[in-house]
């Protein structure tokens, strides 16, 4: 296969993912790390390699708004936001899932205002987690390139017609460099075929769309879409064959397994840092330590299955959250731990919370993370969830 | 069709009978809204100039025009007597429903 | 521009005997609906209609009554205006010709949530026509001020008591805020006088880009009137001058109706509930807004 490899941004990768799926319509609002994104395609635009209306909305209400507009007119539309922009989207995030208008948008993880940080963890989108949005976290820019021609594909299937976000650390992913494969036109216009919906206002077949139900109906809609997201975990698959046998990459469907064969103690985690997890695992098992990664790709729909496939399998579980339900425990943690509550085994768990508004996550914690889980094999014991990068002395 | 009309609607009895989201057909009515009038218009038709302020003002757009005599679509009129308070000849009389 | 000689008239003689917007659930009488009626009536069938929550979506669309005989969506409560633009550059993407997206939001949700997107669909100058329905008050949550809502009105979060005479505020100054944009075509026009309003509606729609009208549209229910004097209040709330009849074009103002003499406004706001508790002071406070503003317009726009 020839390549095309070029040296750029993960926000640069999202650009040229969106630029290759032929969007009609994008409408995005500025914010810091989404940017360099927006401007990309707005160049893009400008140089004529994008046929697609830019439209320069006032805010992320109305790029969430016009998106669902253009869709609900049957074009392929694109968004990206962060933090809270994303937030201030929220009424329409639920609208649009809700209007089952498979919108497609980036979301550049970023810490949540107060106090103000523009730098990245995942307290953004996973707060959104209920807002009937399929979620992918990507590890790398080639994974945010792929990532959004694919998501176009799956967010359009008939049987999903659902909105899909594909989420990619602030900084750490969307402004470092790194080589990525762009893939052909061509082959990605035989990948993905143009956009077709039933759920659409045309005038050959004219519909009220948006509609307002009774508590006679509300539930079956509501049971659709709930439908619509399990069934997106087969497409998921589909899509990830398909996309693998045309370009040569795979990412392994809803969750990424690394050296977790033998493992008796596995650390779960979103994103960026599953790449620092990756150093420590080959660290520790050249010292003869079982240890693995479950990379989530999807935190929705929820690869619950694959998760209890791993608990039947290990001692040790541990999450690592780049975010916290303030109150009780990290959201990643809370969607695990119930996956593994329905399984007839006991594993040990812990829940390490950290990696808030942009502080690194080092190796030598995530080596003590697995060091903990490894002695909690022994201990029997649950814990409560641990801040574990905490600079100061706490009064516990 | 001009107006669309009374239809009637078969209720899902499976979850593939709902549309896939909430779009609809356009102009879809399995209810009248008759019910709602106390009062109903009479039209005294030798009175009538067929000027068709009536037919302009009525809110639910139930006065027919198109047979050079105004008519009323007496399933979604709702009694409300914009046409008898607007008619410049009195043409229009609301006359008390009998139930 | 657009000259509306050029433009066939649209009357109630050879308007299309189609109707658009049937069988809804407005209350009898509503304002409202006769606009929504009528303007769709001029725009015809190759119009995609965007309404965000409030009365007239929330009486068009009960699933499975729906009362849009064309293409039409409800939109969030702010954002009317946007999924409209998001619509128009659809449609113009996708290389739909002969199409015209128009908006009916309320007073509530054109001068208040709506706002920030209608002026960034203005400053866009997106292929829509967008109509405030402007009833005075949020009437679908329940008769709630809105920044339309005008001096006095006895609301049900302004009640009218010994300290608070309901309203106290005046209405905002919509029109002019939406010509400030330098937009290419606003008006102001009222139910009560309903072929100015076809009038500017058609002209609203042989006019490319973004385009405004603010049609006065009573509402019985939350007025307090009875429910077939609705055009009359509405040619009431002109004729005493509290509701003018304007355009904005080629960035100069046009006062349609500049009559000698007023209609008393008294009887307008006595023939109101909402208005009834008012005090002869209260009364002239309107009268006096409303002759600044007169005197003011004549001024500067004449
Ligand atoms: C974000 C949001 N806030 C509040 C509401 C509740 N709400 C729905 S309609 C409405 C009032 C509408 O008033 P207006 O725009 O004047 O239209 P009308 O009902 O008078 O026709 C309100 C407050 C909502 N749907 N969404
Ligand atoms: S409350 Fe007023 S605006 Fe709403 S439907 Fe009834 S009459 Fe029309
Ligand atoms: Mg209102």
């Amino acid at each position: 296969m020839k390549t095309n490899k070029i040296f750029i941004s993960g926000d640069e990768a999202v650009a040229q993912g969106v630029r290759l799926s032929r969007p009609h319509v994008i409408a995005a609002y500025p914010i810091t790390p989404q940017t360099i994104t927006v401007e990309r395609l707005s160049e893009m635009v400008e140089a004529g390699e994008m046929d697609g209306e830019y439209m320069h909305v006032e805010s992320e209400h109305s790029a969430i708004s016009a998106t669902m507009g253009a869709s609900a007119v049957g074009a392929r539309t694109f968004t990206a936001s962060s933090s809270q922009g994303l937030l201030y989207m929220a009424e329409g995030l639920h609208y649009c899932s809700g209007g089952r208008w498979p919108v497609v948008m980036m979301n550049a993880n970023r810490s949540v205002a107060l106090p103000w940080s523009i730098y990245g963890d995942q307290r953004d989108s996973l707060s959104l987690l209920d807002c009937g949005w399929i979620q992918v976290y990507v590890e790398d820019a080639q994974e945010a390139l792929d990532m959004i021609i694919q998501a176009y594909k799956i967010a359009e299937h008939k049987d999903v017609l659902t909105p899909m976000m594909v989420n990619l650390d602030g900084f750490i992913l969307t402004h470092t460099y790194e080589l990525v494969e762009i893939p052909e036109q061509k082959m990605v216009d035989e990948f993905l075929p143009p956009f077709q919906t039933p759920n659409k206002m045309s005038f050959e077949e004219p519909k009220n769309l948006g509609f307002s139900s009774k508590p006679d109906d509300n539930t079956e809609f509501k049971y659709q879409q709930n439908e619509a997201m399990f069934k997106a975990v087969d497409v998921i698959r589909e899509v990830d064959q398909e996309f693998a046998e045309k370009f040569g990459r795979k990412y392994h469907d809803m969750v990424e397994e690394y050296r977790c064969e033998d493992a008796d103690v596995v650390l779960v985690a979103l994103g960026s840092v599953c790449g620092t997890v990756r150093v420590v695992v080959d660290k520790m098992r050249a010292a003869g330590k079982k240890v693995g990664l479950l990379k989530i790709r999807y935190m929705r729909p929820f690869p619950e299955a694959e998760v209890k496939d791993l608990a039947q399998r290990v001692q040790a579980i541990g999450v690592i959250d780049k975010d916290i339900s303030f109150g009780y425990e990290g959201t990643v943690y809370t969607n695990v731990n119930s996956a593994i509550s329905k399984i007839d085994k006991y594993v040990f768990k812990s829940n390490f919370v950290g990696g808030l508004g942009g502080r690194d996550i080092t190796k030598a914690e995530i080596e003590d993370m697995f060091n903990h889980l490894l002695d909690g094999i022994e201990k029997k014991s649950e814990e409560k969830v641990e801040f574990f990068s905490l600079n100061v002395e706490t009064n516990d | 069709m001009n107006r669309p009309k009374h239809t009637e609607f078969t209720f899902p009895t499976h979850i593939d009978d709902y549309p896939t989201g909430p779009q609809y057909k356009a102009g879809y009515l399995p209810e009248t809204n008759a019910g709602w009038r106390t009062f109903r218009p009479v039209v005294d038709h030798d009175a009538c100039v067929y000027c068709l302020r009536c037919y302009l003002l009525c809110p639910d757009g139930t006065i027919i025009k198109d047979s050079g005599q105004i008519k009323i679509d007496m399933d979604y009129c709702k009694g409300c007597g914009v046409c008898a308070h607007e008619c410049p000849k009195d043409a229009i009389e609301m006359v008390k429903e009998q139930l | 521009m657009t000259n509306l000689v050029d433009i066939p008239k649209v009357n109630a003689k050879n308007m299309t005997e189609k109707e658009f917007f049937y069988g809804h659930k407005a209350c009898a009488g509503c304002g409202g609906s006769v606009a929504v009626r009528l303007a769709l009536k001029v725009l015809g069938e190759r119009t995609y209609t965007a309404l965000p929550a409030g009365c007239m979506s929330a009486v068009g669309f009960i699933y499975p009554q729906m009362a849009f005989n064309t293409n039409a969506i409800i939109t969030t409560f702010p954002g009317a205006a946007s999924m409209a633009s998001g619509i128009a550059a659809g449609a113009k993407a996708l290389g739909q010709k002969d199409v015209k997206t128009v908006v009916f939001a309320g007073d509530g949700g054109t001068a208040d949530i709506g706002f920030q997107a209608l002026s960034g669909m203005i400053d866009r100058n997106d292929d829509v026509l967008y109509i405030c329905y402007d009833n005075e008050a949020y009437m679908n949550t329940g008769i709630q001020k809105s920044g339309l809502t005008p001096y006095g009105t006895k609301t049900t979060t302004t009640p009218a008591g010994k300290n608070i005479p309901g309203t106290v505020t005046h209405k905002k100054n919509l029109f002019e805020i939406i010509a400030a944009h330098d937009i290419a075509y606003a008006a102001t026009a009222s139910i009560g006088y309903p072929q100015d309003f076809l009038n500017k509606v058609n002209k609203a729609k042989h006019t490319k880009g973004a385009t405004f009208i603010h049609v006065y549209a009573s509402c019985p229910t939350g007025w307090g009137t009875p429910t077939e004097t609705s055009i009359e209040i509405a040619k009431d709330a002109v004729d005493c001058g509290l509701i003018f009849l304007a355009e904005f074009e080629d960035g100069e103002y046009k006062l349609n109706r500049n009559p000698k003499e007023f209609a008393s406004v008294k009887d307008y706001l006595k023939k109101q509930g909402r208005f009834k508790h008012m005090t002869d002071e209260d009364i002239q406070c309107v009268i006096e807004n409303r002759d600044r503003k007169w005197a003011r317009m004549r001024k500067q726009w004449l």
